[in-house]
């Protein structure tokens, strides 16, 4: 981030406020090449489409949850504590503990997220590159991923996500990774209901 | 000044868009065929996450021996599929890549 001029105390506020690593990497890319504020944000937004789907899936399991505690839920809903809390509650909605579970979960990615980004600002592209530590992000997702391939819809809806993604990865602000995500759930939906199986 | 805008801005989009559903009033009622489909979510978004990783090297489709990436991702997927571990297929994964990357 000081390489395309954005102060450490501002890289710190971006990473606390705005918490969401790619919604952070497409505005640093943007902000380098001198874009408008109004585009940059757009950018975010576009990129972080996913969200909505995380707050509309998760939304059930915290009904009748105090404000203040949806509240803190909104802020630290990303992608690992919500797969992790899905892999827990997916198929046991009506288990007790759903907020505490959730917080669990929360503040160790959220420590872990703070500390590397205040770790990259320190040491900077120190780190070898031929480590190919970048690599343990898609590693984690597929961690996440193949537990929930359960029956036959969620597998269509992965596979059918994951190549949508691929064959579209040449559209602007990664709206590749939102169509991707629309076409697999709009695959696993229609195939689950023409099977007539029940979703959890 | 610009800077702090832009990230006034992305805090209130990003936050936004997580509390858009969870903040709606509990009478508030989806249409019943929503949660069957965001039952696929997970699945759907986090595998458009990862699969271009795999399957794309700087930026073009390559399905041949030499993407070691794409190697090293079938390998943590069945090892995932096998011991449902997440570090464990992480670990194995960044072995595997190093592996395949020292071999082809």
């Amino acid at each position: 981030m000081a390489a395309v001029g954005i102060p450490p105390l501002e890289a710190m506020a971006m990473s606390v406020l705005v918490y969401a690593g790619a919604a952070m990497l497409a505005a640093v890319q943007l902000i380098a090449e001198g874009s408008p504020a109004l585009i940059v944000v757009l950018a975010a937004f576009i990129v972080n489409l996913r969200l909505f789907m995380y707050s509309a899936s998760i939304r059930a399991y915290f009904a009748g949850v105090s404000l203040g505690r949806r509240l803190v839920v909104s802020y630290a809903l990303v992608d690992n504590p919500y797969a992790l809390f899905i892999q827990r509650y997916g198929t046991r909605p009506d288990e007790p503990g759903k907020f505490d579970y959730f917080f669990g979960l929360a503040i160790p990615v959220w420590l872990c997220w703070q500390a590397t980004v205040a770790a990259g600002l320190l040491i900077g592209n120190q780190l070898p590159a031929d480590w190919k530590l970048d690599f343990a992000a898609p590693l984690a997702f597929i961690a996440l991923t193949i537990p929930l391939l359960r029956d036959r819809p969620m597998v269509a809806a992965a596979v059918s996500a994951g190549t949508t993604a691929v064959l579209a990865h040449g559209l602007p602000l990664r709206l590749g990774l939102a169509l991707g995500a629309v076409v697999g759930i709009t695959v696993g939906f229609l195939w689950g209901k023409h099977l007539g199986t029940k979703s959890a | 000044m610009t800077l702090w805008l832009i990230i006034l801005g992305m805090s209130v989009a990003t936050f936004g868009q997580r509390a858009s559903f969870l903040l709606l009033p509990e009478r508030v009622r989806l249409p019943a065929w929503l949660p069957r489909a965001l039952h696929y979510v997970p699945a759907a978004v986090l595998t458009a996450l990862w699969a271009p990783e795999l399957l794309l090297q700087k930026g073009v489709l390559s399905l041949a021996l030499g993407n070691e990436r794409l190697l090293a991702g079938i390998f943590a997927i069945a090892i995932a599929w096998r011991y449902r571990a997440i570090f464990g297929t992480i670990v194995a994964g960044l072995a595997a890549l190093h592996v395949f990357d020292w071999m082809f």
